[in-house]
């Protein structure tokens, strides 16, 4: 009888030993950069770190099953590192001290993975839990994209300088259409200066002024 | 007693008119990206001595020379010989090919422009993957900056042949840009254009085409200028005072930049130490802090000593962090002046002000060189009576800004950036190469070098010192037909032109051959321009000879 009760106090021992293990089914490896999140404000992790560690997980398992059974006691930490990184599980008192499903624990912690951050004074990045990956916040985007009302306003205004140019550029071209045929005959010919019959405007334009032919030729004929 | 032609209030107006055409996208955009292909501050040198072989002296040539005739260029040219009317317009040729693509980088401007409005800035951060666990894995691989230049601005196909279909948000900017452009016409500019053009593979050949283009010879443009001038402006001062001011704006501008790409790749190198570091502290459980930048090389082999297996297990994700490597794969090519200044601006104070700014400026230049390019095509076009006589000048304007933009939209596609570098980089360079060429030769042996200095006698009071003329008569001739020499050699070399493409798997810029469509494309735009000249002289020989019949026959 005696040898009854150690055995199965024995088997009580080795069994949390053997739920919590580097890639065992059911665990979970955190790993934690406390150096890097706070600099000259880092806390040692020691054992006290490691119980608030532990309360926090329970914390998170209790809110999200809405179950009061889950005790410290039950999240049970292994193989901590230098790094401090180290292994846990979650074991079930009502079940034997059987692991809880990952799934549970996973849905568990997301639930309430700002808690568990704002406790350690971290962030997602900086406390990680290996097999959680973590939903970023995605950015606030407006309905309307904001470069589409820049570009909207900037449009408009545009439009707007082409239609008015455009505009006047009728009516001033109307109104000359009107007035010379009025003043045509006497102003004319005092205005423009004209050279052989030809105004010397079209002349210029043509580059008639300087007979081509000949100014090109120049060089045919042999210098003096 | 000549009719005056418009002229410039004074010569100040017109040295500033010249200094901003000179100073233009090429300077910001350009010239920082040729100096780092070509070896930073090495590509000086030659750029050096090509502004003093080439680009002063030929800029001081097309001044002189629109000062004399005072005539735009086609009429100069005529002038000379009736057989160089083929160098207009060839000249105008490449123009259109330039207006065709050159807008696009405005509509890139405007988009990064309208882009500023917002905190924080859009490529200041990477977006998040489809389920919220992580960036986007393209964003990762490169920076956020990147990312947002060909994913989101350009959203840039592997390779040519994937055109992919037209990004409307592009062709929504590229759309704006050209009714900018249609406003600023409408009303004629008399301002001529400049043209800045894109390199040859060797770096001299870069270093003589971009002071070429950077100075906007061979254009007509410069020659438009100083046809306004009176006759008497001390046009060599202006020359020297022009490349000069141009020339430091681009190495201003370069020292920006490189100082730009050197934070970069500081910023790049110190994160990959710090990713080799946390990677090997996470696999090996260390107490952090215990793996520095300093000792991280002893910790490695340590730890290669200590745990073999696990250490060759995790090899292929360590790598090796080096300085020059990053400064090596700093940004090339057309997407520099963006990726690198937005990526300057996002990590200061009030970044939407600094990006605001930046992009206006950029507008403004862009939109500044647009107005001459424009002007250049339109201007043979209005003095065409056939033309004019059946639409008014606005229709005109309005026709060749709907047909650029139309053609323009093949640069929205999503493999629109590698036509774009085509463009870039062979619809200009071998034609105002030919069509400089073509003048100094023109100047110098058809109208006489002689003649040509009693002109600038008459006009400044001096005559040309021996180093303008040595350039003019020599040393710019064969510098130009070496450097087609040169262009050919290579291409005859390396048997297939190459571009950059962008790797979405990789997160970098990979090397592609052309397919065969596209250089025969390449092979059209060269031609097209070129031809011009021999067709030119080739048709008013058979004028002339019709003419010489007709005349004989009927005497």
């Amino acid at each position: 009888m005696f040898r009854l009760l150690l055995l199965a106090a024995s088997l009580a021992a080795a069994a949390p030993a053997q739920l919590c293990k580097p890639d065992a089914q059911n665990a979970f490896k955190v790993r934690l950069s406390i150096k890097t999140a706070l600099g000259e404000n880092a806390y040692a992790w020691d054992a006290h770190e490691e119980y608030l560690f532990k309360a926090m997980v329970a914390f998170a398992m209790r809110r999200y099953s809405s179950k009061s059974s889950t005790q410290i006691a039950n999240v049970l930490l292994c193989n901590v590192t230098d790094r401090v990184s180290f292994w846990f599980v979650v074991t079930d008192s009502s079940r034997n001290l059987t692991a809880v499903p990952g799934r549970e624990v996973e849905a568990a912690i997301r639930m309430s993975r700002h808690r568990i951050n704002s406790a350690f004074l971290l962030s997602d990045r900086t406390l990680q839990f290996l097999k959680i990956t973590s939903t970023l916040s995605p950015p606030v985007e407006p309905s309307t994209p904001v470069w589409l009302i820049v570009f909207g306003v900037v449009l408009c205004l545009i439009v707007a300088g082409i239609v008015f140019l455009i505009v006047g550029g009728i009516r001033q071209h109307k109104k000359r259409n009107k007035e010379p045929r009025q003043a045509e005959a006497v102003e004319e010919k005092a205005e423009v200066a004209m050279e052989n019959g030809i105004p010397c405007e079209t002349l210029e334009v043509k580059g008639g002024r300087l007979n081509g032919g000949f100014a090109a030729e120049e060089e045919r004929f042999t210098p003096l | 007693m000549e009719k005056s032609r418009p002229l410039w209030d004074n010569p100040l107006q017109f040295v500033f008119a010249c200094i901003s055409y000179a100073v233009g996208l090429g300077n910001v955009w350009r010239f920082p990206y040729l100096c780092q292909m070509y070896g930073g501050g090495g590509f000086l040198i030659p750029y050096l001595i090509m502004l003093i072989a080439e680009g002063m002296p030929l800029l001081y040539l097309e001044l002189a020379v629109g000062q004399r005739m005072r005539q735009g260029s086609i009429g100069a040219w005529k002038i000379i010989s009736p057989y160089l009317c083929g160098v207009g317009v060839a000249s105008v040729v490449v123009s259109f090919f330039l207006s065709m693509y050159y807008n696009v980088i405005n509509a890139w401007a405007f988009w990064y422009l309208f882009h500023s409005f917002q905190d924080p800035l859009p490529w200041a951060t990477c977006p998040l993957n489809s389920n919220r666990t992580g960036y986007e894995e393209e964003c990762e691989k490169t920076s956020s900056t990147q990312y947002f230049w060909y994913r989101q601005t350009l959203n840039i196909s592997p390779a040519l042949e994937a055109s992919g279909s037209v990004q409307w948000e592009q062709a929504l900017c590229l759309t704006l840009a050209w009714l900018v452009v249609y406003l600023c016409i409408l009303r004629g500019t008399e301002s001529t254009g400049k043209l800045e053009q894109l390199s040859n593979p060797k770096a001299w050949i870069s270093a003589a085409t971009q002071i070429f283009f950077s100075l906007g010879l061979g254009f007509g443009s410069l020659i438009a200028f100083a046809s306004y001038n009176e006759s008497s402006t001390n046009c060599e001062r202006h020359a020297v005072i022009v490349s000069l001011i141009n020339s430091t704006t681009s190495i201003f501008a370069s020292i920006v930049t490189f100082s730009i790409y050197g934070f970069k790749a500081t910023f790049n190198y110190e994160t990959c130490l710090s990713k080799v570091i946390l990677l090997l502290m996470d696999a090996f459980d260390l107490e952090e802090g215990s793996v520095t930048a300093d000792n991280l090389s002893q910790m490695k082999a340590f730890l290669m000593a200590t745990h073999p297996q696990q250490y060759a297990q995790l090899a292929p994700q360590l790598k090796n962090c080096s300085l020059e490597a990053e400064l090596d794969t700093a940004v090339q090519g057309t997407g520099l002046a963006f990726i690198v200044y937005s990526e300057a601006i996002k990590n200061m104070e009030v970044p939407q002000l600094y990006s605001v700014l930046y992009f206006f400026m950029l507008l403004m230049l862009g939109i500044g060189s647009m107005l001459g390019n424009t002007a250049a095509i339109l201007t043979p076009l209005t003095d065409s009576k056939f033309i004019t006589s059946r639409f008014p000048k606005e229709v005109i304007s309005g026709a060749v800004c709907l047909i650029n933009c139309v053609i323009g939209l093949i640069f929205t596609m999503e493999a629109g950036n590698y036509w774009f570098d085509i463009f870039n980089d062979y619809a200009a360079t071998l034609s105002l190469l030919l069509i400089v060429l073509v003048e100094t030769i023109a100047v110098c042996y058809i109208y006489g070098i002689r003649r040509f200095e009693k002109d600038l006698h008459t006009m400044i009071g001096r005559k040309p010192n021996w180093y303008w003329k040595i350039m003019w008569a020599f040393a710019s001739p064969l510098l130009i037909i070496s450097l087609f020499i040169f262009y050919l050699t290579d291409y005859i070399l390396t048997g297939t032109l190459q571009y950059q493409a962008w790797d979405a798997t990789q997160g970098q810029l990979v090397t592609k051959d052309y397919p065969g469509y596209a250089l025969a494309v390449i092979g059209l735009l060269v031609a097209a321009s070129t031809m011009c000249i021999p067709l030119g002289a080739l048709v008013t020989f058979i004028r002339k000879r019709l003419k010489r019949e007709r005349v004989s026959t009927v005497a």
